[in-house]
């Protein structure tokens, strides 16, 4: 087994195998929650810091019990307390300023932040958040961080004489922050890093960015990686070089079509793969999800495989996520049930396909 | 001596009641992108934004004034979006940033849109000198599309050729036509392409009565892509020296270049403003390096202005005009 692991798997878990089942982070906001920040970014609204904080928590407490309720082994609040995945951490690092929206494409904007003075460990990003929604839950919480390397190449920079630059400063930062969270009990920490997917080159820069980040990381804390929607072949398999225990990558909007490349140089760490699109608002079976789950154990055993979607839920409609994510435990439960009885040969079923 | 003309290349940020206003009144999906057949509100909102981009270009004090290519929602593929042989696909990459467009797959023959020359008319009653006609250039356009109809490489950047030069042939009287051909860096092409590249600018730049300019980004251009593109019969050929002027400069020096040039000063992606004296020295280090003794200097940014933020585009603006005021200080 690479990393810690077994101290994810629930007392009462009901097999012998366990494929933790876990979510990559972003989940649909309520409703209620959007209008709250509209109120209280609206003036003359009388709906103040204090009710905007109070609207954040009742959405992290409902969410984070809606994980629960689907079974997922390690669950998170869905973000509900960032509005974006740069934008969120540069209003909280010194040495970043905001001066407007900018055009990704068509009518989606994103306030590209820039890089203004030197960056600095200010205020906490997410101790509070991961101890609230630790407080209200009774499994194990994974905290999702967007990585050094996408918030440098996400923003402007008007300071470092290049991106590697303000990478490293940055990834410094990411692990103070991490250290914060170990103390405040964290175990799970996943590093968001889709640049890389863009930019795969790079590859490098982000394999030193992890290495700040990991530093003095005790060893029972477990550390993920996430890359989506990028050409896999290009950084693989030289990220296994990485100090983290687990890949968290995106498979099924491409259709496994990358699968292979996971097969041609041994998957030395865990795989967590992703067996439900977040860009298809249709609900997959059970069944279709268990086939997913298959495909993984041609990559791993199962004591290496985790159970995950795609990316970030955020985009579907709140009643999908749910479904989605409630057919994805199942799928992964009945796997073990399979993988308990002798039903399923892991090493038949990579054959089988191969 | 040397005139220095301040512009940009266009393809300014939608001011930002714009953005809100555009995406109320189009949607947020890529089906709901210009295609050329907006609604009266739609078009009102742009003539409006329009406006307000050429106001401030004016009040900069900039030599050239662009319309801002606003409705360009696919960037420089825009010309084959509102085109009727053109099915607008997918969404994908533009160039190596963390921008998308849709994807162009040209379906059957092209034919004239007359879509560039009616914003150019609608930005005519607002200039009285100086408006500059923007387009992607032959190559980068076919690089950005699909073909689906003309069956090899060579036809196709005929074929987009001859629809860019019909859509300029529409153009009211413009003083200059940038031509924007980053893909010449990006994508650079190969043997016989190059030429073939060339040739195509020519076919493009023939067919308006005005300077044009060639204008490459994103990096130099390979020395045999430059020695071809000498070829073409263009006015001046631009140059970013913000993402690599050694090389840049190199071209110059070991193939000489027109009469004119046009130089990219203050970068497009970045908000840091540069002053204009630092713009000033850009443009000084550069003629030094090639013995320059041009005629014309355009002084722009290596890029497209839409990536930034609407106050640093602005600022930008305002660098670029003072530094080409500061040229006319007597030494």
């Amino acid at each position: 087994m690479t990393g810690p692991r077994e101290q994810f798997k629930p007392a009462d878990h009901p097999n012998d195998h366990f494929l933790m089942t876990t979510v990559v982070g972003s989940y649909p906001k309520p409703k209620w929650l959007h209008r709250a920040r509209d109120l209280y970014e609206e003036e003359d609204r009388n709906f103040d810091e204090e009710n905007f904080e109070e609207a954040k928590d009742d959405a992290s407490r409902l969410i984070t019990k809606e994980h629960e309720r689907c079974g997922i082994d390690v669950v998170c609040d869905g973000e509900m307390r960032r509005n974006e995945m740069v934008e969120y951490f540069a209003h909280r690092i010194d040495g970043y300023e905001f001066n407007g929206r900018v055009k990704v494409w068509g009518h989606n904007y994103f306030d590209k932040p820039s890089v203004v003075d030197e960056v600095e460990y200010d205020q906490e990003w997410l101790i509070s958040e991961y101890e609230f929604t630790s407080d209200v839950a009774d499994s194990p919480v994974k905290v999702p961080i967007t990585g050094p390397y996408t918030l440098a190449s996400w923003s402007f920079n008007e300071v470092y004489d290049d991106e590697a630059e303000l990478a490293y400063e940055l990834a410094d930062l990411v692990n103070e922050e991490i250290e914060g969270l170990v103390e405040a009990g964290a175990r799970y920490i996943q590093i968001d890093e889709p640049a890389l997917a863009t930019t795969p080159d790079d590859h490098a820069i982000v394999g030193e960015c992890l290495e700040r980040i990991a530093d003095n990381v005790p060893d029972d804390v477990r550390l993920g990686l996430h890359v989506c929607y990028g050409d896999y072949s290009r950084i693989y398999p030289e990220i296994l070089d990485y100090p983290v225990h687990e890949y968290d990558l995106e498979l099924v909007n491409g259709d496994f079509e990358q699968l292979d490349v996971f097969k041609d140089d041994e998957f030395t760490k865990d795989f967590a793969m992703g067996v439900i699109d977040v860009h298809d608002a249709e609900v997959e079976s059970v069944e279709e999800i268990k086939d997913n789950i298959k495909k993984g154990l041609e990559v791993v055993p199962p004591e290496r495989l985790t159970v995950s979607p795609d990316c970030g839920l955020k985009l579907l409609p709140r009643d999908v996520a749910y479904g989605k994510m409630e057919n994805m435990v199942q799928a992964a439960r009945e796997i073990e049930a399979e993988l308990d009885a002798g039903e399923l040969d892991v090493a038949a079923v990579a054959s089988a396909d191969d | 001596m040397t005139r220095v003309v301040a512009t940009t290349p266009g393809l300014f940020p939608l001011p930002d009641w714009a953005k809100e206003d555009l995406s109320d009144l189009k949607g947020h999906q890529k089906d709901d992108l210009i295609s050329g057949d907006e609604s009266d509100e739609i078009i009102a909102a742009y003539n409006r934004a329009r406006s307000e981009v050429i106001d401030r270009q004016q009040e900069a004090g900039l030599d050239r004034i662009v319309e801002g290519q606003l409705r360009w929602d696919d960037m420089l593929a825009h010309p084959l979006a509102v085109a009727d042989e053109v099915e607008m696909r997918g969404i994908v990459r533009y160039y190596d940033n963390n921008n998308f467009y849709r994807e162009p797959v040209v379906t059957d023959e092209l034919s004239t849109t007359g879509d560039i020359a009616a914003e150019l008319d609608s930005a005519s009653e607002q200039v009285d000198a100086g408006l500059q006609a923007v387009l992607p250039g032959p190559y980068s356009l076919a690089d950005l599309a699909t073909d689906d109809h003309y069956g090899d490489e060579a036809a196709f950047l005929d074929g987009i050729a001859e629809f860019l030069a019909d859509e300029a042939d529409q153009f009211p009287d413009v003083e200059t036509l940038f031509l924007l051909e980053p893909s010449l860096v990006e994508n650079a092409p190969e043997d016989g392409e190059d030429e073939r590249a060339s040739e195509a600018i020519d076919t493009v730049a023939s067919a308006v009565d005005a300077d044009v300019v060639a204008h490459t980004y994103w990096g130099a251009l390979e020395e045999k892509v430059y020695a071809h593109l000498m070829d073409a019969d263009v006015d001046a050929i631009g140059f970013d020296l913000v993402s690599n002027h050694d090389e840049n400069v190199y071209n110059v020096q070991e193939y000489g270049t027109k009469d004119d040039v046009a130089l990219g000063l203050v970068d497009g992606q970045n908000t840091l403003v540069e002053s204009p004296e630092t713009i000033r020295e850009r443009i000084d280090w550069f003629d030094d390096q090639t013995n320059g003794d041009y005629d014309t200097v355009y002084a722009t940014s290596n890029t497209e202005l839409f990536y930034l933020p609407v106050n640093k585009a602005e600022a930008k603006l305002d660098a670029l005009a003072n530094a080409a005021e500061l040229e006319e200080v007597p030494q």
